[in-house]
C-alpha cells in the first residue's frame, strides 16, 4: 500500500508533515514506525494463517493426501514461527504500543527513538531471514525446536530460523527496555503511577517480561546453533548432556512469552470497557497490580509444559501449584472488567464487540488453562489438541480479540479516519463465530486423544467429523480477518474524517488532533485528573450510536 | 516544543522529545542498567547450564578444568581489571573536560581490550593443538588425569561438554569484548574531535557501564572455569 | 458417517475413571463459571445500554469484593490442584509387583519386550486385569507413549529410562500414538495396545514365538561380556556383588547415597565412573557403544532378576536357555 496516497485532513500531522519513501524508512517517530511495524505484521500475520489454512485443509481428510509429510511439519513449524516470533510477540506492542505509550503519558517520543527504529530494522531483518528460510526448504522441527531432534536429527534450516528468532527477539528486547525507560522519564507533569492508563501498566509489565525473558531464548538458540555449526555437546544425550535441560531454557522464556502476548490484550480491553460503559474502571489498583502480578508469577511456571517430560514428581508438584496461582490475577482482570460494566451506560461499538469477544474467549481459554494444570488431567491432554485448542483461545482468542478491538478504537486517532460501523460489528461477529467453530471442537479431540502435529490420521477415521468442523470454522474466520484489512484501507481514503475524539474518551491520547502532530501534543500537556475520569467527561452522542 | 524555561540556549546535545539535559541522561542511564539486566540473563542461562553440568560430572569436569592454564587466565583478569581502572580514569578525565587525558585512558583500554583478546586467541590456538576443541577430532589426552590415581577414569564425553560450555562461555565474552572494543575506537574518534564536554559525555559513561560489565562476567567466568576444585 | 463419532474417549484403565472423574468436575465448574460471566455480561449490556436519561453511576471498586474473587477462586483452584496431584501420584507409582514391559522406540516405531522374551513391533498384548510397568527408553529423539484408553502419557528420552504404568480394564484394541513430535513420520509412529482376556492372553503368549526369558538372556550376556568375572557373588570380586542390590540404597565412594533403580544399573554400566560404590575402585570400563538399548534392557532385567526370591518369571529357571545365541542388534 502507497503511504503517500493516504488523504489526510487538512491540518499539519504526522503523516502529512513529510512526504517519500526516506521520510518513513528513515524516521524516528513513534508514530510512523508503529505505521511501519503495523504493515510488516500484517503482512506475517497473513502468511502465518495461510500456512494456517494449509494446516487445516490437510486435516480435512484422514489421509495425508494434500501434502507430503515433510511438507505438513514444515507448514506447522513456521505457522508457529511466524505467528509467534513475528507475529503475536510484537503485534500490540510495536504497533499500538509504540504508537499510544508516549502519547498517552504526554511525551513527545519514546525515550530513545533511534533504538525505536533500530528495532523495526531488526525484526524486519528477522523477517527477511524467516522468509529467505521459508523459501529456500523451512524448518520441521516444530517452534519448540526440542533437542536431540533440532541438534543431531533434522537436517532443515534450523541455525537460518534461530537467528531469525534471535534478531527479532532484540527487536523486542529493545522495545520494551525503551517502554520501561519511557514510563519512567518521560511522564507529563502530574502523570502520577496512579493515573497511568491501564494500557500502559500491561505494556510495562510486558516489557519486563521482554527484558528479562527474550535473552534467555536468545542464549539458548546460541547453544542450539553452537551445537549444530560446531559440534559442541551441550544438550545432546550422546555426550552426556540433558535434553530436558534445553527445555526448561526454552520454557523459561517460551512461557512467559504467552503473557508478553496476552497482557498488552488486557491493556487494550481495560481502556475500551470504561469508555464503552461511561465509568471509570472497577478497581483501577487491583487491574493494574495484576498486570505486574502476571509478569513476576509468569517466570515461575514455565516447566508446567514439561509434566510428562521426565521431571521429578516434586517438581511437577511445585510447577502445578504455581500455575494455579498464576490464574488468580487473570481471574481479578475478569471479574474487574464485568464489574466494570455494572451501572454503566453501555454502547455497542465495533471495539466494544471485539471486548465482549475477547472476554467470552480468554475465559474459556483460561479456564482450560486449570484444566492442564491440573496435573492429572495434563498427563492425559498434553500434546494433544486440547492443548492446541487451549492455547489458541488465549493467543488467538484473546490477543487477536483485543488487538482488534484496540485498532477499532483508536483507528480515528491513527488515520484521522472512520472505519465504516457496520462492517465493523459485521467482522467482529464472523471472527467471533468462525473462531469457536475452529476451535471448540479441538477441545473435544484434544480429550478424543488426538495428538498434535499428526499429518495422518487414517487409523483414526472417527476424528473426522470435528476436524471438518473446525476446518469449515478456520474459512470463516479467515474471511473475518480479512474483512477488516479491506475496509480499513478502504476509509483511509473514503472514511469520514474523524473528529480529535470520537468515542469522547478519556486520556491524553484524545486530547491532540486526530492524527496528532508530529510532536504529539503542542505544549506538554499538564495532568490533573484521574484515569479513566468519565464522571467529569459529558455524555454526547458518538459514532455508531442510533 | 520549546524549551521554555530554559533561559540559556539548549545543549546541542539535547534532543528534542526531552525537556532537559538532567533528564535525557537519566533515561539513557535508566536504559544502559536495563540492557545489562538483559546481558545478565544472557549469561545467565549459560551460567545455570555449566553450573547444572558441573554438579552432574564433577569428576570429568574438575580433570577438564586442569587443562586449562592459569597463568594465561590470571594475566587476562589481570588485565581487564586494569582495563576497569582506565575506564574510571576516562570517565573521570570526560567530567572535568580534560580532551587529551580523556582520549589517552580510552586508548590505553582499547590496547588492554586487545591484549586481553591476544590472550584469549593463545589459549584458543593451544586447545587447538591440544584437540581439545569439541567435534570429531576431539581428544583428551589422559595427562590431565595423572595425579588422581584415586578418583575415576574421566569420561570423556563429559570432558567435551566441558569445553563445549569453555568455548560458548568464552566466546560469548570474546564477542561482547570485541563489541566495546569497536565501540570504545568510536568513542575515541569522537573524543578527539571534541564532541564530549563537562556537560555532555554520557556515552563515555554508559559505554564505561557496559565495559564493567563485560568486566565482572570475566570475573565469575575465570574461578568457574579455571579455578575452583581443580585439585579437588 | 455419523456411526463413528466419539464424543468421549474411551475408558479402558483403572485410571481412565479417576482421571475423567476429575475432567468432569472442571467440566462442571468451568462451565458454572462461564455461564455467570456471560450471563452477567449480557444482562448487564442489556440492563444499562446507554439510552436518553441514563446516566452511569460511578463507583470506584470495593476491597473486599476483590478479596472475596480472589480467595475464593483460590480455595477452588486448591482442591483442583489436590486432586489432579494425588491423581498424579498414582499414575507416576507403578504398584509393586507388576509385570513388566521393556519399550524401545525409535524413528518411528515401537519395539517392545517383555519379560518372557517376546518380542513385539508397534503391538503390545497385555491381560486384562494385571498391572504393567513399562520401563521406557529412545534410540534417537525424544517420543512419548501414550495410550489415550488407559490416560497414560510418558516422554521417552534418550539416554534414561523413564516408567508409566496401568492396568486394563476392558478386552480390546486400543490406540497407541507417539505424542511427543519426533521427525517426518511422526503420525505414523502408531500402534495399539490389545487388552486380552487372561485365557486368551495365555494362548497368545504359547502361540508366539519367544526368545529366551529376558533376564536369561540377560545372564547370557552378563557372562559373554565379562562382567561376572569381577562381580561375583563371593566376596573375592573386584566389583560388588549384585545378589540383592536392586532397590536398595547404595552407599557411593563420596558419600553420597543412591537408591538403585534401573537408572542407576543403567548409568552404572554406561557411565561406570560416575556413582562407584563405596569400597571399590574405579576401574570399570565404560560399555557405551557396545550395548544395544535392547541388550541393556536385558542385563537390567537381569540384575533385577538377582534381587527377587523366586525366580524372575514364572517359565524362565525351569527351562534351560536355548542352545541358539540370541541376536541382539
Amino acid at each position: 500500500m502507497s503511504t503517500t496516497a493516504i488523504a489526510v485532513a487538512e491540518h499539519e500531522n504526522y503523516l502529512n508533515k513529510e512526504y517519500g519513501i526516506k521520510s518513513w524508512l528513515l524516521t524516528t517517530d513513534h508514530k510512523r514506525i508503529a505505521l511501519l511495524y503495523l504493515m510488516s505484521i500484517t503482512f506475517f500475520f497473513f502468511i502465518g494463517g495461510f500456512f494456517a489454512l494449509l494446516i487445516r485443509l490437510e486435516l480435512l481428510t484422514p489421509a495425508g493426501d494434500l501434502v507430503q509429510a515433510d511438507t505438513y511439519n514444515k507448514l506447522f513449524t513456521m505457522h508457529g514461527m511466524v505467528m509467534v516470533f513475528f507475529f503475536l510477540i510484537p503485534v500490540v506492542p510495536a504497533t499500538l504500543g509504540n504508537f499510544l505509550v508516549p502519547m498517552m503519558i504526554g511525551a513527545k517520543d519514546l525515550a530513545f527513538p533511534r533504538i525505536n527504529l533500530l528495532s523495526w530494522y531488526l525484526y524486519m531483518i528477522g523477517g527477511v531471514l524467516i522468509m529467505h528460510c521459508m523459501l529456500t526448504g523451512g524448518v520441521d522441527t516444530g517452534w519448540t525446536f526440542y533437542t536431540p531432534y533440532s541438534t543431531a536429527f533434522t537436517n532443515t534450516k534450523i541455525i537460518e530460523a534461530g537467528l531469525a528468532a534471535f534478531v527479532a527477539g532484540f527487536s523486542s528486547i529493545f522495545t520494551g527496555l525503551n517502554f520501561i525507560v519511557t514510563v519512567h522519564r518521560m511522564r507529563a507533569p502530574g502523570m502520577t503511577w496512579s493515573r497511568l492508563p491501564l494500557f500502559i501498566w500491561s505494556q510495562y509489565a510486558t516489557s519486563i517480561i521482554m527484558i528479562l525473558g527474550t535473552p534467555v531464548i536468545a542464549i539458548t538458540i546460541v547453544l542450539v546453533a553452537a551445537e549444530r555449526l560446531f559440534h559442541l555437546g551441550i544438550f545432546d544425550p550422546k555426550l552426556g548432556g540433558d535434553p530436558l535441560l534445553f527445555q526448561h531454557l526454552f520454557w523459561f522464556y517460551s512461557h512467559p512469552a504467552v503473557y508478553i502476548m496476552i497482557l498488552p490484550s488486557m491493556g487494550i480491553i481495560s481502556e475500551i470497557i470504561p469508555c464503552f460503559s461511561r465509568k471509570r474502571i472497577f478497581g483501577y489498583k487491583f487491574v493494574a497490580l495484576s498486570s505486574i502480578g502476571i509478569a513476576v508469577l509468569g517466570f515461575l511456571v514455565w516447566a508446567h509444559h514439561m509434566f510428562v517430560a521426565g521431571m521429578s514428581v516434586y517438581a511437577a508438584l511445585v510447577f502445578s501449584f504455581l500455575s494455579f496461582l498464576v490464574a488468580i490475577p487473570s481471574a481479578i482482570k475478569i471479574f474487574n472488567w464485568t464489574a466494570t460494566m455494572y451501572k454503566g451506560s453501555i454502547s455497542y461499538q465495533t471495539p466494544m464487540l471485539y471486548a465482549f469477544g475477547f472476554l467470552g474467549l480468554f475465559t474459556i481459554g483460561g479456564l482450560t488453562g486449570l484444566f492442564l494444570a491440573s496435573l492429572g488431567i495434563d498427563v492425559h491432554v498434553t500434546d494433544t489438541y486440547f492443548v492446541v485448542a487451549h492455547f489458541h483461545y488465549i493467543m488467538v482468542g484473546g490477543v487477536l480479540m483485543g488487538y482488534l478491538g484496540g485498532m477499532h478504537f483508536w483507528w480515528p486517532k491513527i488515520s484521522g479516519r472512520m472505519y465504516p460501523e457496520g462492517w465493523g460489528r459485521l467482522a467482529a461477529l464472523i471472527v467471533f463465530i468462525g473462531f469457536n467453530l475452529t476451535f471448540f471442537p479441538q477441545f473435544i479431540l484434544g480429550y478424543l486423544g488426538m495428538p498434535r502435529r499428526y499429518w495422518d490420521y487414517s487409523h483414526m477415521p472417527e476424528f473426522q467429523i470435528l476436524n471438518v468442523l473446525s476446518t469449515a470454522g478456520s474459512t470463516i474466520l479467515g474471511v473475518g480477518y480479512l474483512l477488516p484489512m479491506v475496509y480499513f484501507l478502504w476509509s483511509m481514503r473514503y472514511g469520514k474524517l474523524a473528529p480529535d475524539n470520537p468515542w469522547n474518551a478519556a486520556g491524553l491520547e484524545w486530547k491532540t488532533s486526530s492524527p496528532p502532530t508530529t510532536y504529539n501534543f503542542d505544549e506538554t500537556p499538564v495532568v490533573d485528573f484521574e484515569a479513566y475520569d468519565y464522571e467529569h467527561i459529558p455524555d454526547r452522542e458518538v459514532p455508531g450510536e442510533s | 516544543m520549546s524549551h521554555s524555561s530554559a533561559a540559556t540556549a539548549p545543549n546541542p546535545a539535547l534532543r528534542h522529545h526531552f525537556a532537559e539535559m538532567e533528564q535525557q541522561k537519566n533515561a539513557a542511564s535508566l536504559g544502559m542498567w536495563l540492557f545489562l539486566v538483559t546481558e545478565i540473563m544472557f549469561f545467565g542461562g549459560m551460567f545455570c547450564a555449566y553450573l547444572i553440568y558441573r554438579l552432574q560430572h564433577f569428576n570429568d569436569f574438575a580433570a577438564a578444568s586442569q587443562s586449562l592454564s592459569i597463568k594465561l587466565g590470571a594475566t587476562n583478569t589481570a588485565v581487564l581489571i586494569t582495563s576497569s581502572l582506565t575506564v574510571v580514569l576516562a570517565v573521570h578525565a570526560a567530567r572535568h573536560g580534560k580532551r587529551k587525558l580523556l582520549v589517552l585512558y580510552l586508548l590505553a583500554t582499547i590496547v588492554l581490550g586487545c591484549t586481553f583478546l591476544g590472550v584469549k586467541a593463545v589459549e584458543y590456538t593451544d586447545k587447538f593443538k591440544e584437540h581439545h576443541v569439541p567435534g570429531p577430532s576431539f581428544n583428551f589426552a589422559p595427562e590431565y588425569m595423572q595425579g588422581h590415581p584415586e578418583q575415576s577414569p574421566v569420561d570423556m564425553r563429559h570432558a567435551e561438554m566441558f569445553f563445549s560450555l569453555y568455548f560458548v562461555m568464552t566466546g560469548m565474552h570474546a564477542l561482547h569484548m570485541i563489541i566495546g572494543v569497536g565501540l570504545f575506537s568510536g568513542l575515541t574518534w569522537l573524543a578527539w574531535k571534541g564532541r564530549y564536554t563537562k556537560d555532555y559525555y554520557t556515552p563515555i559513561e554508559m559505554a564505561g557501564l557496559y565495559w564493567h560489565f563485560v568486566d565482572v562476567v570475566w570475573i565469575y567466568l575465570f574461578p568457574l572455569l579455571y579455578l575452583i576444585s581443580r585439585h579437588r | 458417517m455419523f456411526n463413528n463419532f466419539p464424543l468421549w474417549p474411551e475408558r479402558a484403565s483403572t485410571m481412565a475413571g479417576n482421571v475423567d472423574a476429575l475432567f468432569i468436575f472442571l467440566l462442571v465448574l468451568s462451565g458454572l463459571m462461564c455461564v455467570l460471566i456471560y450471563v452477567l455480561i449480557l444482562y448487564f449490556a442489556a440492563r444499562y445500554r446507554k439510552r436518553p436519561g441514563h446516566v452511569a453511576e460511578q463507583i470506584e471498586g470495593s476491597t473486599p469484593l476483590e478479596l472475596t474473587w480472589s480467595i475464593i477462586p483460590m480455595g477452588i483452584f486448591l482442591v483442583i490442584f489436590f486432586w489432579g496431584a494425588v491423581i498424579f501420584f498414582q499414575e507416576r507409582t507403578p504398584p509393586r509387583g507388576a509385570t513388566e514391559v521393556y519399550v524401545v522406540a525409535k524413528q518411528w516405531m515401537w519395539k517392545l519386550q517383555h519379560e518372557d522374551g517376546q518380542r513385539e513391533i508397534n503391538e503390545l498384548h497385555v491381560p486384562v486385569g494385571r498391572d504393567i510397568k513399562m520401563i521406557m527408553t529412545s534410540q534417537d529423539v525424544i517420543h512419548s507413549f501414550y495410550v489415550p484408553a488407559f490416560r497414560i502419557k510418558q516422554d521417552v528420552l534418550p539416554g534414561r529410562y523413564t516408567t508409566a504404568w496401568f492396568r486394563a480394564t476392558q478386552p480390546g484394541t486400543y490406540h497407541l500414538f507417539c505424542a511427543e513430535y519426533c521427525g517426518t513420520q511422526h503420525s505414523g509412529m502408531i500402534g495399539q495396545v490389545v487388552v486380552m482376556e487372561p485365557a486368551q492372553y495365555e494362548a497368545w503368549l504359547g502361540g508366539t514365538t519367544s526368545g529366551a526369558p529376558l533376564a536369561v538372556t540377560g545372564q547370557r550376556l552378563f557372562a559373554e561380556l565379562g562382567c561376572s568375572t569381577c562381580h561375583r557373588s563371593d566376596t573375592q570380586g573386584r566389583g560388588p556383588d549384585l545378589q540383592g542390590v536392586f532397590g536398595k540404597v547404595v552407599l557411593l565412594e563420596d558419600g553420597r547415597t543412591v537408591t538403585a533403580d534401573e537408572n542407576y544399573i543403567r548409568e552404572s554400566i554406561l557411565t561406570p565412573g560416575a556413582k562407584v560404590v563405596s569400597g571399590y575402585k574405579p576401574i570399570m570400563p565404560t560399555f557405551q557403544g557396545m550395548v544395544s538399548d535392547e541388550q541393556l534392557n536385558a542385563l537390567v532385567a537381569y540384575i533385577k532378576s538377582l534381587s527377587q526370591s523366586q525366580v524372575p518369571t514364572k517359565s524362565a529357571a525351569a527351562t534351560s536357555p536355548q542352545p541358539q545365541i540370541q541376536q541382539v542388534q
